[in-house]
């Protein structure tokens, strides 16, 4: 266990830092440039543009979880027909591949002959070519992304319904509260820890983001600028241009904001999340 | 197994026994080997193995290399086994006919052709290089060469040239040229390619257009391209791009040549991009998309133009020679090729080849010369010439594949020669190619001029081309 961790996950965190101060030649062969690479990057604002990037692609994803939880609300309640035949189809974008899904979703966004556009047509609406336009473009990928994560989100908020004791719901709707009363005072605070686990592990999963952008961008799209996320720079810069000291710069950069972020959220908690 | 037969036999009772622990452990060594790409695991810090150059085997030398033995290379009466590294698909079926063959006249040397999409062939070559291991035998092409060569990465193959009398006088000069590094051969040319107009005689006669000939010039082109653009039903006359992947050597190279400009000096100092000529060159392209002859850029990322080709929707199409098999293969039998349009200068189009050359740290060099002597030989290059894939560079084994594909004029491409300016390379042609992609991508999707575009990649490629010093 020790060994696997150590070798897996512990040995590359080390090589990685320690590549952010050397700078590569075409061929590996570093030199110790110290703290370069990172001066660079604050300078640099492809890598400004990209956490944007980013940044907005996890809002959007956010959005997610009230729809999980309206979804999961609805699963939960007792006598629905059909309930596990629900929840396979919910699940089933989180357990496909996510090349599979991007390639799929990239021929359903095809300007000309893609089903969006068509049914956009219908009502009278010509849609835009989604992937190649730098304001659609990042919007298009995170419906994507939303769409492959909603099953898992569903899926751990049944799990947190399911520890809602069922007499708080009678009490509420005896003192007179409907549907939506009771989803607003007793579900969703309740719902809290679930909302704050959901939510911190979006935002992580979020920020790392690469595997659609590959499939679904290519590199003379003009709309690259305003798509790029972090960790697809890190790629161009590691991969394609062969400079891995930088990208190993970007890599902690990425590393340093995810847990500065996670550190916020876990602070926040305090203010608004009830532990039963 | 060859360790077996050389040991006593009063050990092999005991080898038996060790032997079976050490072959499930090499099954499942080889197993898990075959799961992680070779690259991956070249990244990981440059495992030596041979499995690392050039991603899984399955063959029983593996299994031998992975259970502890010595690899099999120095054992009389095993095969040595090679992997070649390539991207071009059409190659996929007729590489296997030919390495079969090589394979039988040559029964200790394997070789495994594996295929790597071209998207992604160049960065995974690269990575696993650095680490020590890629293929024993590369493909290689121009824009590549010299940082390949220049960093060590490939083995020099004067001495094998000259001990194998090997005449390299019915390779072009030009190409010769390519392949040579501070005066030292270190690939084979192999194939070589121009560019030609394709065309769709069916929208020709529905739009009662003349067949494109080696007469046409520019202007030529645009009429036609008028006549055939039939926005009501879908149909362009030709889209300004043939593949957003393959831009400079099926586009723009050529037009540029065509109108006298150039993209690299001689001396590969500076660029020529802001040369005015250079920009006429260019505008030909952004022309068509402003005359409204071509689909919008767009239109083009989101699908591919060789498949608007293929379902007719565009008319005409400038494609290098490994289009022909993709369109025989569509079963496209009314459409044809003649020699590109011309423009103010004498030169028609650009020429590429691509090369072998043996990885330098490979530990079968002499073998590899044997496969890539094989496969640049007279014979060897019919073979090739045959399947219609490519054009071999052998001087006088063209014809092979002239009769390959019977139903195209593929001798236009053959006609080009004469007139043909070389493939633009540096030493680190990759970088600014790459410059050349985003800047100018900007001008096809009609965000920027394409005179300011082009003022500002030269600026980035002269920058690009100081740093190579």
């Amino acid at each position: 266990m020790v060994l696997g961790l150590g070798l897996f996950y512990l040995w590359p965190v080390v090589r990685t830092a320690y590549f952010s101060f050397t700078k590569w030649g075409a061929f590996g062969g570093s030199t110790w440039i110290g703290l370069g690479n990172y001066r660079s990057l604050f300078h640099d604002h492809e890598v400004l543009q990209a956490l944007r990037n980013t940044a907005i692609y996890t809002l959007i994803v956010l959005l997610a979880v009230p729809i999980a939880m309206v979804v999961a609300a609805m699963l939960n309640q007792r006598g629905l027909r059909g309930v596990s035949v629900y929840r396979v189809f919910y699940f089933l974008p989180v357990v496909t591949i996510p090349a599979a899904v991007a390639i799929v979703w990239r021929l359903l966004y095809n300007g000309d002959y893609g089903i969006i556009n068509y049914l956009l047509s219908l009502v009278g609406i010509k849609g835009p070519y989604w992937l190649s336009s730098p304001t659609f473009a990042l919007v298009a990928i995170s419906i994507v992304g939303i769409w492959m994560v909603l099953g898992q989100q569903i899926i751990i908020f049944l799990a947190g319904l399911q520890a809602i004791p069922q007499e708080l719901h009678e009490a509420a709707a005896i003192d007179g509260a409907g549907p939506a009363r009771r989803f607003m005072s007793v579900t969703v605070p309740l719902l809290t820890p679930s909302i704050f686990f959901v939510t911190v592990l979006s935002v992580i999963g979020t920020f790392q983001m690469f595997d659609l952008m590959y499939v679904m961008i290519d590199p003379n799209n003009p709309a690259i600028a305003q798509t790029r996320t972090i960790v697809y720079l890190f790629y161009e810069r590691g991969f394609i241009d062969n400079d891995r000291g930088y990208a190993a710069a970007i890599a902690f950069l990425l590393f340093g904001i995810i847990m500065l972020l996670t550190l916020v959220q876990f602070r926040l908690q305090k203010r608004w999340v009830h532990y039963v | 197994m060859s360790d077996a037969e050389a040991k006593g036999s009063s050990e092999r009772a005991a080898d038996a026994v060790l032997s079976r622990r050490a072959l499930l452990k090499g099954l499942a060594g080889a197993a898990g080997l075959a799961v992680v790409p070779g690259g991956l695991l070249a990244a990981c810090g440059g495992s030596k193995s041979k499995a690392a150059s050039g991603g899984a085997t399955t063959s029983a030398s593996s299994t031998a290399a992975a259970s502890g033995s010595a690899s099999s290379s120095g054992s009389t009466g095993k095969a040595v086994h090679l992997t070649c590294g390539y991207w071009d698909p059409n190659m996929n079926g007729p590489s296997q006919q030919i390495a079969a063959a090589f394979q039988k006249a040559n029964p200790d040397i394997s070789v495994e052709m594996q295929q790597t999409p071209p998207a992604e062939y160049w960065t995974k070559l690269q990575t696993a290089v650095s680490a020590g291991g890629g293929p024993d035998i590369i493909s290689m092409n121009g824009p590549n060469y010299q940082l390949y060569a220049s960093n060590g990465m490939l083995a020099p193959l004067d001495e094998y040239i000259s001990k194998d009398h090997v005449d390299l006088s019915p390779f072009s000069q030009g190409l010769r040229d390519v392949y040579k590094y501070k005066n030292a051969y270190y690939a084979m040319p192999f194939n070589f390619s121009t560019i030609g107009l394709w065309y769709n005689k069916q929208l020709f006669d529905d739009a009662g257009v003349k067949y494109p000939d080696e007469n046409w010039t520019w202007d030529d082109l645009k009429a036609a391209a008028q006549k055939l653009t039939n926005k009501s039903k879908g149909v362009y006359g030709i889209p300004a791009t043939s593949d957003p992947a393959y831009m400079p050597q099926e586009e723009y190279y050529n037009t540029i040549y065509q109108a006298g400009g150039y993209i690299i000096s001689p001396d590969g100092t500076k660029s020529g991009f802001d040369d005015p000529k250079t920009i006429e060159g260019l505008k030909f392209w952004t022309d068509l998309q402003a005359m409204g002859v071509s689909p919008s850029y767009q239109q083009m990322l989101d699908t591919n133009p060789s498949a608007m080709f293929i379902s007719g929707k565009v008319a005409m199409f400038y494609g290098g020679p490994w289009r022909a098999p993709q369109w025989a293969k569509a079963n496209l039998s009314h459409v044809d090729v003649t020699q590109l349009p011309k423009g103010t200068s004498q030169s028609r189009t650009c020429i590429h080849g691509t090369a072998f050359a043996i990885n330098a740290h490979s530990k079968h060099k002499d073998e590899a010369w044997e496969v890539i002597k094989s496969f640049t030989s007279k014979d060897g290059e019919e073979a090739w010439g045959a399947t219609g894939i490519l054009i071999p560079a052998y001087q006088g084994t063209q014809d092979v594949w002239l009769k390959s594909l019977p139903q195209y004029n593929l001798k236009a491409y053959i006609d080009e020669l004469q007139t043909a300016l070389p493939y633009p390379v540096s030493k680190n042609t990759a970088v600014w190619q790459k410059d050349a992609e985003s800047i100018l991508s900007q001008a096809w999707a009609g965000k920027v001029d394409i005179t300011t575009a082009a003022k500002q990649l030269a600026a980035k490629m002269n920058d690009d081309l100081a740093k190579e010093k």
